[in-house]
């Protein structure tokens, strides 16, 4: 999350708020009559005067203090009230809608909705409106950051729950895939998403669907993640045509965007159990490649070929030092770990603090001092 | 240190040659990397034209007075994070003791009584007082007290409910909750196993079935997800390791498979880490990503591997400190995401947990330090399983170890409560989890008298 401070440093985590606190000076209890925009506190509402508010306990030296607002305070020391009363009433549930505009991470008061809307056999279909405002509202409201992502699993789980109880996923692809159109890679959309399909076997559409995302971002690796997903749970990786096809659709992205790490992953990630070398001619293919589309992960990948063979040729040595010397020098740690650990499989003693390759450098770079 | 420091790594002639190759193939991720890393680029360039010699500095000073002003005061700015204030204790605390900075007595004890307050009366810390117990402010405020770690703080834990709550939570596949009615996904585990250590709560069947539910987490990509089918994520992959680490359960990974995939969440440009692949760096990746090396060596150490460096950790030490020297301070305090972002509490923690395992290297009796700039950079090492000092953490397991495991009337294959303990019941030392034992801390210790 951001949050502001006094700093002109930070900048404000937007929030939209289409009522505005109220002039504390001119609350009359009818005035929300006659001017319905006109914000009212619950302090200050008629229908609300049999509820004694609950101030929050923070104890006589808080800590970690928030500045509520005065709206915010308001609100939630009537939360906390229906709470301790164990209120099942339409102005609870009204209420509920209140504190989660002002906190949509706050845990407590959407597990009371559900609650409420159990109770008072609220209908669902109304909630599924509710909730898609609600989510589709996020992007627009909050700078979404790292953080905002766990905060915000409340509203994708509550969703999930008013889907269970309706059993009804017939809208859920085409919403979870307008919220990927604006952000291709949202976590909880793709969470939301497995679950929808496993659940209600909704498989017919979603290798189409991953492709559309792909043509559009070939570095996707959330729907090269769910390409792996649906496969996986449906056809399998082993059927040899299958694996061939993907093979092929893994080397024609490679050829369009040779650097694209999600392609090599997927290809290792999809042949690593049944072992790289199992794949007649596709080492073939990937030396083929390196003349005109290397890069590192074509490198590492060559590597993993040879040790899942258990090549003991000289030829994984000189990658691992050709990627931890110059091809892929951030990660030259582990690549000199790699290559320590084949010396010394193959019996060559060897210090394991030895930070020096054991092949000259003048054989790998002929031209270049070391 | 005396002469010309090191020459910082982004400031070499190979470091343009780092940048992203989009192949001529322009989408959404090859352009929204490549503006990051030209944000990069102007913070590094300014720093060229500021600093003749380079020796980045960490502002303590700045970073000390924002965390000691959030631990009392927050704006209003601070209502999302209304439900996770035992989070903010954490995360101010923990900065501040990676700070070396005292926490003044006072404050400690109103700390303490705020997280009584948060304590839920059916076990666990909720986001706030009155609010429901959750496993997120239960680790943080757990966290919290054992920083704190008077008998004033452990006192607060009411281990009896805490343990109810763990098991309130508790899916029969293995998993957690989050908290009751709740989502579940791998961070629920963490949380669990953490406090449960920590406090002495650990009976063998609360985490019957969850090694096996962890690992299925484990992808083709070689990273965890937050639910078995997702995509592999730094913060999902640490707490599932973190967790098999507590739970003595490590070696059933795909360890040689994690290793990869978290060497390569490394930006070879930024220095920083990402939280998945094709995405962006961001600072808080400086723990949940390099802080699975350190579990990692000892985990690989564990299994034989003979060929482990005794110096390092197996990610660029240096490019890590520069990256969050160079680009995740905020000139009047706290630290951040990346270039352009504002500061907040979870940001400075984790750049700070992350500069701290950049800084420390330390397996049995070696610890090796690397610290970026001026010596005053350096931080208190941090134990990469719980995330606080290892003094800590080693102060705490010797404070529950001395109380006895709450009643096992809860499963119904305990021996009865009248004879003498059951044997089963982990009180025996060797039982103790790994971390009782790891010298870890003896390192820090080490490290301490040598300042």
């Amino acid at each position: 999350m951001s949050a502001v401070e006094e700093s002109s440093n930070d900048s404000v985590e937007v929030k939209e708020d289409s009522e505005f606190d109220a002039e504390a000076e001119d609350q009359l209890g009818d005035d929300h009559v006659l001017d319905p925009t006109r914000y009212i506190f619950y302090r200050d509402r008629k229908e609300w005067a049999d509820l004694e508010p609950v101030p929050q306990d923070d104890g006589p030296n808080p800590v970690v203090k928030i500045a509520y607002s005065e709206k915010f305070s308001d609100v939630y020391d009537y939360f906390r009230a229906l709470l301790k009363n164990n209120e099942r009433s339409d102005r609870a549930f009204a209420l509920t809608a209140e504190a989660i505009e002002l906190n949509a991470a706050n845990y407590t008061v959407w597990h009371y909705r559900r609650v409420l809307l159990q109770a008072l056999s609220k209908d669902l279909r109304d909630e599924m409106r509710y909730i898609t405002a609600i989510i589709e509202e996020q992007p627009k409201n909050y700078q979404v950051t790292c953080l905002s992502t766990w905060r915000l699993s409340s509203p994708r789980h509550h969703r999930r729950m008013v889907v269970e109880w309706l059993n009804n996923p017939a809208e859920e692809l085409e919403f979870i895939a307008d919220i990927l159109s604006q952000d291709a890679k949202n976590y909880h959309a793709w969470q939301h998403r497995q679950w929808v399909i496993q659940e209600y076997k909704l498989w017919d559409n979603e290798l189409e669907f991953v492709e559309s995302l792909l043509e559009e971002d070939v570095r996707n690796n959330s729907a090269w993640n769910q390409r792996h997903f649906v496969i996986s749970l449906t056809t399998g990786f082993s059927d040899p045509t299958i694996a061939e096809r993907e093979i092929q659709y893994c080397l024609k992205q490679i050829r369009k965007a040779p650097h694209n790490e999600s392609a090599w992953n997927y290809l290792k990630g999809m042949l690593q159990d049944r072992g790289l070398s199992s794949q007649p001619g596709l080492l073939e293919r990937v030396l083929e490649l390196k003349e005109t589309h290397c890069s590192p992960y074509l490198l590492a990948f060559l590597f993993d070929c040879y040790e899942d063979a258990l090549e003991n040729s000289s030829q994984k040595e000189n990658i691992c030092n050709l990627l931890a010397l110059e091809k892929d020098a951030i990660r030259k740690e582990y690549w000199l770990f790699l290559g320590r650990s084949l010396k010394s499989k193959h019996g060559i003693s060897g210090n394991s603090d030895d930070l020096e390759p054991s092949v000259p450098a003048s054989e790998l770079f002929p031209t270049e001092p070391l | 240190m005396d002469g010309l420091p090191t020459p910082l790594r982004c400031l070499s002639e190979c470091h343009p040659a780092e940048m992203f190759t989009d192949d001529g193939v322009d989408t959404v991720t090859s352009l929204e990397q490549k503006k990051v890393e030209r944000s990069i680029e102007e913070v590094i360039s300014v720093y060229k034209q500021i600093h003749s010699l380079p020796q980045p500095t960490l502002l303590r000073d700045q970073h000390y007075q924002y965390l000691k002003k959030g631990l009392r005061h927050l704006s209003d700015a601070y209502e999302c994070l209304d439900a996770s204030r035992p989070w903010l204790c954490f995360w101010i605390l923990h900065s501040l003791e990676l700070l070396e900075e005292p926490i003044p007595s006072a404050v400690a004890s109103d700390v303490c009584q705020f997280l009584a307050r948060c304590q839920s009366p059916t076990g666990g810390f909720a986001g706030g007082p009155g609010q429901h117990a959750h496993l997120a402010p239960t680790y943080a405020a757990v966290n919290a007290l054992c920083i704190i770690g008077t008998d004033e703080a452990y006192s607060v834990i009411d281990r009896e409910k805490l343990l109810d709550f763990l098991w309130s939570v508790k899916q029969p596949d293995g998993s957690f909750v989050m908290h009751v009615g709740g989502e579940v996904d791998v961070r629920s585990a963490y949380c669990a196993a953490s406090v449960a250590t920590l406090t002495n709560i650990l009976t063998p069947k609360l985490f019957e079935d969850t090694t096996t539910w962890i690992l299925r987490c484990q992808n083709w990509e070689g990273g965890l997800s937050g639910v078995p089918g997702l995509e592999a994520h730094g913060g999902y992959t640490f707490c599932g390791t973190a967790a098999l680490v507590i739970l003595g359960k490590e070696h059933m990974l795909d360890l040689k498979a994690l290793l990869r995939w978290v060497v390569s969440r490394q930006m070879r440009f930024e220095g920083g880490f990402q939280g998945r692949c094709n995405k962006l760096v961001d600072g808080c990746y400086s723990f949940w990503q390099a802080g699975l090396l350190p579990l990692l060596h000892r985990a690989l150490f564990k299994e034989g591997e003979s060929e482990l460096s005794r110096q390092r950790w197996m990610f660029e030490q240096r490019a890590l400190q520069e990256y969050i020297l160079l680009c995740c301070q905020n000139p009047t305090g706290g630290l951040l995401d990346k270039p352009g972002k504002s500061r907040d509490f979870y940001h400075t923690c984790y750049c700070l947990s992350g500069l701290s395992i950049a800084q420390h290297f330390g397996n049995m009796d070696l610890h090796h330090e690397l610290i970026l700039g001026k010596e005053e950079n350096r931080l208190a090492p941090t134990h990469p399983v719980y995330n606080i000092c290892p003094d800590k953490v080693s102060q705490a397991l010797q404070h529950f170890h001395r109380l006895p495991v709450p009643g096992d009337d809860r499963q119904p294959d305990i021996a009865s409560a009248y004879g003498p303990a059951d044997p089963g019941n982990s009180r025996n030392q060797k039982d103790l989890p790994w971390c009782c034992d790891d010298t870890l801390s003896s390192g820090a210790k080490k490290a301490e008298t040598c300042h």
